[in-house]
């Protein structure tokens, strides 16, 4: 770890006057990828501004017919929430699901989104879910987020305020975990409202996606047999030691097919 | 006594103090005027090294010294010890690289080390080694293990001409052969098995400390035998006498045999002290551990089994690669010594293994946990198995047919051990019973209406414990009669003060609360061999025993001079000295406090109750168990759940029901692990993938199932104790008996080998291609 000037935000108003004029200036949330990106000395920020102290941006409410998180609120509290259990039990067991319990004790939902990791769990939930990214200046639509490899529609200076998910009739999540670090190799979350069917998939590409071809065979049918025949392409989807993308892309199918079944 | 008599399932004396943050682990270690040590390591597998330009580096803040390579050839110290003694095939000398300290003109493997940066904070020290400026000619790497003899394989040293280190043969060739010339069925496969390293929860670390005045060198480290430790440094390295170095292991949090001898950085960390008149610390971080410390396993084999018409086995013809990485350490070569493993616990009447030793730029490789053990267990284990299925034979049946009588006790095996007994029918019938074995086809069935594959595998193995060698332990009464132990065995987390103190007060009837127990340096201890090979139990027990019988000698004959009666009428039980003619009576203690009093002492006898006992063992002992694993596959992502795991083994007299269910039980979820997802993987540059717990899949508790534990106790005769080690049982078990259970899953697609670890990837592969091959 090299040496940074470390600043405890007291608000989000605050956060961005300490991150303004630094050299480099880095937010941490809950620390659980930027600690040991620095402990490796793969970064080398002049200042880290801790998002960790400020209240408002913690909790969890239900807003008419959505659940609003806070973007500081701990996955350990997304998972336990009696909100989000009953409301859309498949983001509570998403969340139950993120690393180990020391990353569910530490790691926020603002944070992974914002660091947007090619296999965190949490994108598949936003796509699926068609929820709303709420920052300090703006509201942004799930779809619009996630825009590449650790890349999103962030500003700079802009901070993630809290995440807005619809409650959908139905949905799950499925993960095919790593099995070092339990990322998702592929998650699945598939969520049904009305006649609308959205398939958010992580951990396969670069970037967490919608599978398109999955929605509209489910809005006809939402059956597993329904999307059994539907190829999910390996073209471009993440290759490494633990999965070649042609299981990835195998994985895709199996993992959605029994997410429509775990969604009942 | 009683609650704590040997038998009895004892919690661990030391658990409350570790449990509790009271353990002292070299990082928890801090000296006056302490310094940090970094070490540089080489970011290439094979490079040369052009130039090294320390001056930015030296000039930074808190910098207190830069070694290099440069420095260590200047110092007049030696090398670290390399293994001689093993043969070319051409019965030339094994090939003997040069081991020292920091290289000076090439580095071998990713971690390899380049230079040591000495300043007064552990950042400085990292911040200063980042100013280095290395010129490296980065050159093609060899990795592959069997690659390493191919015809123009990269050479890793330039005057080993084909990468081979030394060959081993071992058994009778030509009566082999001729097995195989009778036989009516000949099994041949192959196997890899692969590179795993420890991942101790304890990283290495070493603290430096030389006292001009005394010139003597003191070394805080991480080890197993505090003893030969100092031996090859003081001679090796230091070349001073033995007397001149200390050596000193707090607790150690984990081993295997990865922290088993010398490595580069205690040497440096002394010669950095030496240079900057201050203590140096160098502690490991996981990321380096995973870069530096040596690793496991790691060869390929090709197998062949002979059977007669009936199923019996002929004989057994083995040949491996063994990858010993970039150098040769101290017992890099030691795995030989246990190949008699391959005979197992069957009546193969000659077998013959062919080794070759091969360099590559990888991480050294060293003992690990069974060393040598496992890989043999899995290749007679998987060899029957297959045989079983060519042959159309029930693979109980099979060994059945095979299996070693008790009757015939002594047995020499086909190859290098003879065991001295053993019931390996019965310990199989029981594991049989305890997995319910007779009902796994109504649980396959079952398994099968839910989408899963379900497998049963079996092992039934034997191998080496306690390999000839010494133990010491030494019995210390102070005045008051509390007791002081020392051994010269030393624990990474086996439980030794828990064994010691329970055969200590088993015999003496004292509270082991009062006892104090020591080990781990050289100062205080006498002398001493250390632990490996699953030998403590066995060596440094009957030592403590030995110790306690030259105790109660001297006691018994106090006593009789204390109660006034001849030295034959006392009698000793339950720690109570009596005689018939009185009816007083003494403790242990009660004794001890007299034995300074000239008036009680007979004639000639040296006053205090102090003993010390060198146990020495001629022959081994051969513990062996039989291991069932049952796994369910998901059949369409290749993934394996295991659903049960049940082992009855016989270590011998069970000193600690406990103690033998941890041990049993942590050497079953490492052979799990490296049948199913741990793997060092480099990639062809020599680049390791697998350099953190993101990448390197440890077993965790939802990865396994309960592992229930019986036990056939065949008491040895070879010790006093009756004991047979117990610490790798576990582990030589399990890793064929997991493959065999995958395999056995995979049977009706007609798959019979998987890479090992049998990732989900790799299992879903097989599946496919054997679904593919099916339709064509």
């Amino acid at each position: 770890m090299y040496n940074f000037n470390y600043h405890q935000a007291k608000s989000v108003d605050d956060a961005t006057k300490l991150l303004t004029g630094v050299e480099e200036g880095k937010l941490m949330a809950g620390g659980m990828t930027l600690i040991p990106t620095l402990k490796q000395r793969l970064a080398k920020p002049s200042d880290i501004v801790d998002l960790g102290k400020i209240a408002d941006l913690k909790g969890i409410k239900k807003d008419g017919n959505n659940i609003v998180i806070g973007a500081m609120t701990r996955h350990f509290d997304v998972a336990n929430s009696d909100v989000v259990k009953s409301a859309i039990p498949a983001l509570a067991y998403l969340a139950g699901h993120i690393g180990d319990p020391a990353v569910r004790n530490r790691g926020t939902i603002g944070g992974s989104i914002a660091n947007n990791d090619p296999a965190a769990d949490y994108p598949s939930s936003v796509l699926a879910l068609n929820a709303t990214i709420v920052t300090n200046k703006r509201k942004i639509a799930g779809d619009d987020f996630f825009k590449g490899l650790f890349e999103t529609a962030l500003e700079e200076g802009e901070i993630i305020t809290g995440v807005s998910f619809p409650i959908p009739e139905k949905a799950a999540y499925m993960k095919f975990p790593n099995p070092a670090s339990r990322y998702a190799i592929v998650g699945v979350f598939v969520a049904k409202t009305g006649g609308n069917v959205r398939v958010g998939v992580t951990g396969a590409g670069p970037v967490a996606y919608r599978q398109k071809d999955y929605e509209a065979a489910l809005a006809k049918s939402f059956t597993p047999d329904a999307i059994k025949g539907i190829v999910q392409k390996d073209t471009g989807l993440n290759s490494d030691i633990h999965a070649s993308a042609e299981y990835r892309a195998h994985l895709v199918n199996v993992m959605a097919r029994r997410a429509v079944t775990a969604a009942g | 006594m009683g609650e704590f008599a040997l038998g009895q399932a004892v919690s661990r004396f030391e658990d409350p103090r570790l449990l509790r943050g009271g353990g002292r682990y070299v990082d928890d270690m801090v000296l006056p005027r302490m310094a940090f040590g970094h070490v540089l390591r080489s970011p290439h597998a094979h490079a040369l090294i052009k130039s090294i330009d320390t001056t930015k580096a030296k000039a930074a803040p808190g910098v207190l010294a830069v070694l290099t390579g440069a420095d260590w050839e200047a110092s007049g110290w030696g090398d670290l010890p390399v293994p001689t003694g093993m043969k070319r095939r051409d019965g030339s000398p094994s090939y003997k690289p040069r081991y020292p300290a920091l290289v000076s003109d090439r580095t071998r493997w990713v971690g390899d080390y380049v230079a040591f940066v000495v300043a007064e904070t552990p950042h400085q020290a990292v911040d200063a080694a980042e100013l280095i400026n290395v010129d490296y000619e980065p050159l093609p790497a060899q990795v592959s293990t069997a690659g390493a003899v191919q015809p123009g394989a990269t050479l890793v040293w330039a005057d080993c001409p084909d990468n081979i280190a030394f060959v081993h043969l071992e058994g009778d060739k030509q009566a082999t052969d001729a097995a195989f010339e009778r036989a009516t069925h000949i099994v041949k496969r192959s196997f890899t098995i692969n590179r795993v390293t420890a991942a101790t929860m304890e990283p290495r670390a070493s603290i430096g400390d030389y006292n001009a005045t005394e010139d003597r060198y003191t070394i805080y480290t991480t080890l197993q035998r505090t003893h030969s430790y100092r031996t090859e440094l003081a001679q090796n390295v230091l070349k001073v006498p033995e007397s001149k170095v200390r050596v000193v292991a707090g607790d150690i949090g984990g081993s295997f045999g990865m922290k088993s001898a010398v490595y580069n950085e205690p040497a440096l960390v002394l010669l950095a002290a030496k240079v900057t008149g201050r203590p140096v610390k160098w502690v490991s971080t996981r990321s380096e551990a995973f870069l530096s410390d040596a690793q496991a396993r790691d060869n390929v084999t090709e197998a062949e089994l002979a059977l007669d018409a009936e199923g019996k086995f002929l004989g057994l013809r083995v040949r491996t690669i063994a990858n010993l990485g970039a150098y040769m350490q101290a017992s890099s070569q030691v795995f030989v010594g246990n190949l008699g493993t391959l005979a197992g616990v069957y009546r193969t009447p000659s077998v013959h293994a062919d080794v070759t030793a091969v360099f590559t730029h990888t991480n050294p490789v060293r003992p690990y946990r069974g060393n040598g053990r496992p890989e043999a267990a899995f290749v007679i284990e998987r060899m029957v198995d297959c045989a079983a299925a060519e042959l159309g034979i029930d693979p109980v049946e099979l060994r059945r047919r095979n299996l070693i009588p008790p009757e015939a006790m002594p047995f020499k095996s086909g190859l290098t051990f003879t065991y001295d007994c053993g019931e390996f029918a019965k310990t199989l019938d029981m594991a049989l019973k305890l997995a319910e074995r007779e009902s796994f086809p109504a649980r396959r069935a079952e398994a099968r209406k839910r989408g899963k594959l379900r497998g049963l595998g079996l092992s039934n193995t034997i191998e080496r414990a306690a390999a000839p060698g010494f133990e010491s332990a030494e019995i210390r009464f102070d005045r008051s009669g509390t007791v002081t132990l020392l051994s010269g065995s030393i624990t990474q987390g086996q439980g030794h003060e828990t064994i010691f103190k329970q055969i200590l007060c088993d015999r003496f009837g004292i509270d082991p609360a009062t006892v104090h127990y020591v080990q781990g340096d050289t100062d205080k201890i006498a002398i001493g061999e250390g632990t490996g090979g699953s030998r403590s139990a066995t060596l440094g027990g009957s030592a403590v025993l030995a110790a306690t019988d030259k105790i109660v000698a001297k006691a018994s004959a106090i006593a009789a001079r204390i109660l006034n009666v001849q030295p034959g009428e006392i009698s000793f039980a339950d720690g109570i000295f009596s005689a018939k003619q009185t009816n007083r009576t003494l403790t242990i203690g009660d004794i001890a406090k007299e034995s300074v009093n000239p008036r009680f002492l007979p004639e000639g006898m040296e006053p205090g109750l102090i003993a010390t006992a060198l146990y020495s063992a001629k022959v081994a002992n051969y513990p062996n168990g039989a291991h069932i694993c049952e796994i369910e596959i998901d059949e369409e992502t290749g993934h394996v759940d295991v659903m049960r795991y049940s082992v009855v083994d016989d270590v011998g007299t069970v000193m600690n029901p406990l103690l033998l269910e941890g041990q049993i039980s942590g050497g079953v979820v490492q052979g799990v692990g490296q049948a199913l997802m741990e793997d060092i993987h480099f990639d062809t540059d020599g680049q390791l993938l697998t350099g953190s717990f993101m990448d390197y899949a440890m077993p965790r508790a939802s990865d396994l199932s309960a592992i229930e534990i019986g036990s056939n106790p065949v008491p040895t005769k070879t010790n006093p104790m009756g004991v047979k080690g117990a610490g790798e049982a576990g582990n030589v078990g399990s890793l064929p008996a997991v493959a065999n259970a995958v395999i056995d899953a995979l049977s009706p697609f007609g798959i019979d080998a998987i890479e090992m670890p049998a990732t989900p990837e790799r299992i879903w592969r097989a599946i496919n291609n054997a679904r593919h091959g099916a339709s064509r």
